[in-house]
């Protein structure tokens, strides 16, 4: 839809993609942004008495503290265009050269909402059981920075769209298991801002423009959780929520989905929250962890020292190789971004008729999920590895829905696939494995066509070359005799063997000769002989042995 | 409509009497909406604009002004007059009197070649645009591709956008020839290009006084005939000042009417591209060819586009009370204190005009008048601090030599632009502010809600209101340059139209003593929504029928000598 609103503009790109070289301008980085991971020395020698949080999420040792933590997630939509204009945006394209006159903020430009941004976002205020706003409209949010042209980026401020919802959460079993809900502040529209590349000197920096424009979808979360696990498990189901409703790949290191983590903490038993400290710079859900479990750890230290009031109102950024985080930049009073309602856009009206279209196409959600699987007999564990990722719960579900056995399919899935997909590095979407043939495996199985062990053989043959599990079973022989197969007793079948050789004398002298294909005429004697009951497996055996002569 | 008789530049001449009338300032005409001498306009004998017995005009006869659009188009098809001959023509006019008048920041290289294109075309036999051969210039804050478009600030000096705006897309697509960009004040902030960063422009009725502004190039360049029409933008009666004191007529279209995407955004909630020509038909032509939605403005109208120039009939056929049973309201507050006593006159004059052809003239209130202009000030000025953060010299326009980022910005910001819209920056910085938002930003909403209620009520039982375009007539070059809160105050009679929305038309109607020749003031006609062609037909019957309509400023006689 957005195309066809912008189409006009994607010519104008053209002539700025050309001239895109404008923008490697020189310019010294801000102070503010680069010089700043030193600053936090100030702080080292306490740092330093502070265990290193282990690396698998433990819960930090909080003698009598409570840790709050709030999380603002960024997510970035994969709609075909941008927000606000037709360019396209492919993560990782040579700098500018998705851009045009709008997302670059030249005069005269006029913002146009790409109607995929107000559904990507009305999907998501619902799975997160959110109110929503039927009238919302955007906002003006003001700074100055280079990468961010307009010198105001277009938000939503005092109006999101969704509002006051909560997303549940089950904790991994090996961390203790348990289930969590957590509130869901709001959900609200906005554009992303361009990249700033710092050069290795640091004497200049680059803008590319590529990102601005991107529409995003931030998710304040009400702060709720208490300990670096839940907050990754909050962040990851996030991830699995907007993967599920295909609004965005959730790609952490793309930064198609960022955490800031805002964490606290106080004595148990206060109702007056700590100063809040907010952390960036984690590209995975176990940074996260970490980099909350130290940030809790030091604010407890600092409290049980007496120095609370060491613990200021700034952010820091984590520091994978230090495992611990730093000062980036202490606030300096509250930022003003004087918002005020984009004149340039009108309001954000949703009627109910396109609500209601979308809520009835939303489709199952991971909590929805895990719920069923509950009810099937599976174990936690196993729930959540088969709702946890979207195209594994497909491929599961798929496979159900052709009849499999849950409980049989769960365990082909995590056992032998996933150890495949690991081996490989494949995605579950890469096999050659269909869910209509592992059903039809786990049914052979079952029916006592193929013992389990050769099932496994078949698996792996489907999952590196694909075919059917009929046409396997057939072309190796590999069906268990006893059961299609009547006549398995050898001297029987050696008596069919005989009788065909002594018919064809002929085609025996050739074979003798040489012509070993003929294996094949002999046997397709022998199988007419006994009217397709001969046990294949038995009979290409006597027949070899009989063929050679050799008894 | 026929085409006029050409006229040689000698009998053009003789026609022009120094001042075709004059009204003392103690000659106040009584304004009644039942009055008693209601007399057919065809048989008057007295103008209303002649009604000062002691000055009587020597010359009674009218003189509509005639379409300079159509007759061009006349010309080209009656194979009188090639493209190239008006190009000539007007090119030639804008070298002469340019030196005098500065009202372009850019002239066209490319305006003969153009006009040779169109001569092809004529030939050729194919259809001609509305507007083809037709030459116009465009205000410099508005986009044109490959010329420079600066909005009249140094910050954006040498900037070529890679795109034109919507409007000149059309016009473009109509046929006409982009002859230049005009002066403008920087950014649309001000009202006497004064404060433009780069030049003054001089009014052509008396060259030590402005044009009025901001779009005071567009205006005085269709004075002067520089060019046949030229496109300005209003957002607190950028359009209707100027047209006001260099006498030409002004159209502030119905917010949305016309698409902003390519006009540099001053205050984008009353932001809109309007025009000027030097008749009423010209500027129906001009609104015809630039109207209507556009994908690229979410905030232009899906609102029909009926043709506005085709309700535009010839004087032979009017009726002798053309405007029969219209009800015309004349805004009491603008007629009062502080308003030019010559001004009021012309105005009362013009509203005895209306009445001649049928009119009623009622005088309503608009209670929240008052209270406009400094609405109009928190919420332009907050706007605009907003729209003005993209000029920050990191990636296009002038930049400061600076080795910081912070410096970067100061330094370029402080360099390239001029200090009335610093001022203005901070203004609305401040009324942004948090803590001083509700205060200023949400209070003068709310006024704003109160301005488009009252207009609306005032609209339901009234056809149209009329008012004064500007409480006074062109002043001297740098006489309130000193003095923004005077300059600020000129604006009262325009700002609450852009507030409420509303289009509005500005016709010439009258003088007052000043100059050689005296100096125009213009009737300012407001409509509702998007009555655009109501406003129009209103103002070409009162445009043609107005007693010696001869707004053709002194210095086009003094080029021609």
């Amino acid at each position: 839809m957005a195309l066809i609103f912008h189409r006009g503009i994607i010519a104008n790109s053209q002539f700025f993609s050309r001239s895109s070289g404008v923008l490697f301008r020189r310019l010294r980085a801000s102070r503010s942004c680069t010089s700043a991971r030193g600053e936090g020395t100030a702080n080292t020698l306490k740092e330093e008495l502070i265990q290193v949080a282990p690396k698998r999420a433990l819960e930090p040792n909080t003698h009598g503290f409570e840790a709050i933590i709030g999380i603002e997630t960024h997510v970035q939509l994969f709609t075909l265009t941008k927000a606000f204009c037709s360019c396209p945006y492919v993560y990782g394209s040579r700098p500018n050269t998705t851009i045009c006159p709008v997302c670059m903020g030249h005069p005269g430009t006029l913002p146009v909402l790409n109607s995929k941004v107000v559904e990507f976002a009305v999907k998501l205020g619902l799975a997160l059981n959110c109110g929503l706003s039927m009238t919302s409209k955007f906002d003006r949010k003001h700074y100055f920075y280079p990468d961010l042209p307009k010198g105001y980026q277009i938000s939503q401020f005092d109006i999101p769209i969704a509002t006051k919802g909560f997303i549940d959460v089950d904790l991994p079993v090996e961390f203790g298991g348990g289930h969590r809900r957590f509130g869901i502040t709001r959900v609200h529209m906005e554009e992303d801002a361009g990249k700033l590349l710092h050069s290795e000197t640091g004497s200049y920096s680059q803008v590319d423009l590529n990102r601005a424009g991107v529409p995003l979808l931030e998710i304040v979360s009400e702060p709720d959780m208490r300990s670096g696990l839940e907050a990754a498990e909050y962040a990851a189901e996030i991830q699995r929520l907007v993967r599920f409703l295909g609004i965005s790949n959730g790609n952490m290191q793309e930064g198609s989905l960022r955490c800031d983590v805002n964490v606290s903490v106080r004595p148990i038993g206060q109702s007056k929250f700590g100063t809040k400290v907010e952390i960036k710079n984690m590209n995975s859900f176990s940074a996260m962890s970490r980099a909350i479990d130290y940030e809790i750890s030091r604010q407890v230290l600092l409290h049980s020292l007496g120095q609370s009031d060491q613990i200021f109102q700034e952010t820091r950024l984590w520091e994978e190789g230090a495992q611990k985080t730093f000062t980036m930049r202490k606030k300096e009073g509250l930022a003003d971004y004087r918002y005020f309602p984009e004149p340039d856009l009108p309001e954000v009206v949703l009627t109910k008729e396109f609500v209601d279209k979308l809520c009835q196409g939303l489709p199952e959600l991971p909590e929805a999920k895990r719920r069923r699987y509950e009810k099937m007999d599976l174990a936690m564990q196993d729930v959540l590895f088969l709702a946890n990722d979207n195209h594994v719960a497909e491929f599961f579900d798929a496979s159900l829905e052709n009849g499999a056995d849950p409980k049989l399919a769960a365990n082909w899935i995590m056992g032998d696939i996933s150890a495949f997909l690991k081996n490989e590095r494949l995605s579950i979407t890469e096999i050659k494995l269909t869910p209509f043939e592992l059903s039809e495996l786990i049914a052979s199985i079952k029916n006592g066509t193929i013992s389990g062990k050769i099932g496994k053989e078949i698996l792996f043959e489907l999952l590196a070359k694909g075919g059917t599990v009929q046409s396997l079973i057939e072309e190796k022989d590999l069906v268990q005799a006893s059961l299609i197969f009547l006549i398995v007793d050898p001297a029987a079948i050696e008596a069919l063997v005989d009788k065909v050789l002594a018919a064809n004398p002929k085609q025996l002298e050739q074979y003798r000769a040489g012509k070993t294909r003929l294996q094949g005429f002999f046997a397709g004697q022998v199988m007419k002989e006994s009217k397709g009951k001969a046990n294949p497996l038995v009979l290409n055996k006597i027949l070899g042995v009989k063929l050679k002569g050799e008894s | 409509m026929p085409p006029p008789p050409v006229r040689s530049p000698s009998s053009l001449l003789l026609c022009h009497c120094r001042l075709p009338f004059h009204i003392s300032p103690q000659t106040r005409l009584p304004l009644s909406h039942n009055s008693s001498v209601r007399r057919r306009f065809h048989c008057s004998a007295v103008s209303a604009l002649s009604s000062d017995p002691q000055i009587a005009p020597t010359d009674l006869t009218t003189t509509p002004p005639s379409s300079h659009i159509l007759s061009i188009r006349e010309s080209l098809l009656s194979r009188r007059r090639t493209a190239a001959d008006v190009a000539g023509e007007y090119l030639d006019r804008l070298r002469r009197t340019e030196p005098h008048i500065r009202s372009f920041l850019h002239v066209s290289e490319t305006t003969m070649r153009e006009a040779e294109e169109v001569d092809r075309l004529v030939a050729s036999g194919k259809d001609l645009g509305p507007l083809a051969g037709v030459l116009v210039g465009v205000k410099d804050n508005i986009c044109t591709a490959g010329m420079p478009s600066t909005g009249g600030s140094r910050i954006l000096e040498g900037y070529r956008p890679p795109f034109d705006a919507t409007a000149v897309r059309k016009l473009k697509e109509a046929g006409a020839i982009i002859i230049g960009k005009t002066n403008m004040d920087e950014f649309g902030m001000g009202s006497t290009t004064e404060g433009s960063g780069f030049q003054v422009t001089a009014n052509p009725w008396d060259i030590s006084r402005v044009p009025g502004g901001s779009s005071g190039g567009s205006a005085s360049a269709v004075s002067a005939k520089q060019c046949v029409v030229s496109l300005g933008s209003d957002t607190g009666g950028s359009v209707r000042q100027p047209a006001s004191f260099c006498g030409v007529v002004g159209l502030k279209p119905t917010y949305g009417r016309v698409s902003r995407f390519g006009l540099m955004a001053y205050a984008s909630s009353l932001d809109v591209i309007g025009c000027f020509g030097a008749s009423v038909i010209d500027s129906a032509i001009v609104l015809n060819v630039v109207s209507g939605h556009d994908r690229f403005d979410s905030t232009s109208s899906t609102h029909e586009v009926p043709d506005y120039a085709s309700f535009l009939m010839s004087t032979d056929h009017f009726e002798s009370t053309p405007l029969k049973g219209l009800k015309v309201g004349m805004i009491r507050e603008t007629i009062g204190d502080g308003v030019d006593v010559g001004v009021i006159s012309s105005i009362k004059a013009a509203a005895l005009h209306l009445e001649e052809l049928g009119a009623t003239i009622t005088e309503v209130s608009l209670p929240s008048f008052s209270l406009g202009l400094p609405a109009y000030y928190v919420l332009a000025s907050s706007e605009a601090s907003s729209n003005l953060s993209r000029y920050d010299g990191v990636r296009y326009g002038n930049r400061a030599t600076v080795d910081e980022l912070n410096s970067l910005y100061g330094d370029s910001r402080a360099d390239g632009l001029g200090p009335e819209v610093k001022m203005r920056i901070l203004m609305g910085t401040y009324a942004l502010s948090a803590g001083y938002y509700d205060a200023y930003y949400k209070r003068a909403q709310q006024v704003r809600t109160l301005i488009r209620k009252s207009f609306k009520d005032a609209l339901e039982k009234m056809d149209i209101l009329v008012s004064p375009a500007v409480p006074s007539p062109a002043y001297k070059i740098g006489e309130k340059v000193n003095d923004p809160l005077a300059m600020y105050a000129g604006d009262i009679m325009t700002v609450n139209v852009n507030l409420a929305g509303l289009p509005a038309l500005v016709v010439p109607c009258g003088f007052v003593e000043g100059g050689s020749a005296g100096l125009p003031v213009g009737l300012q006609m407001i409509g509702s929504s998007f009555s655009e062609e109501k406003l129009l037909r209103i103002g070409h019957i009162f445009e043609q029928t107005l007693p010696n309509y001869r707004f053709v400023p002194p210095l086009l006689f003094l080029e021609l000598v």
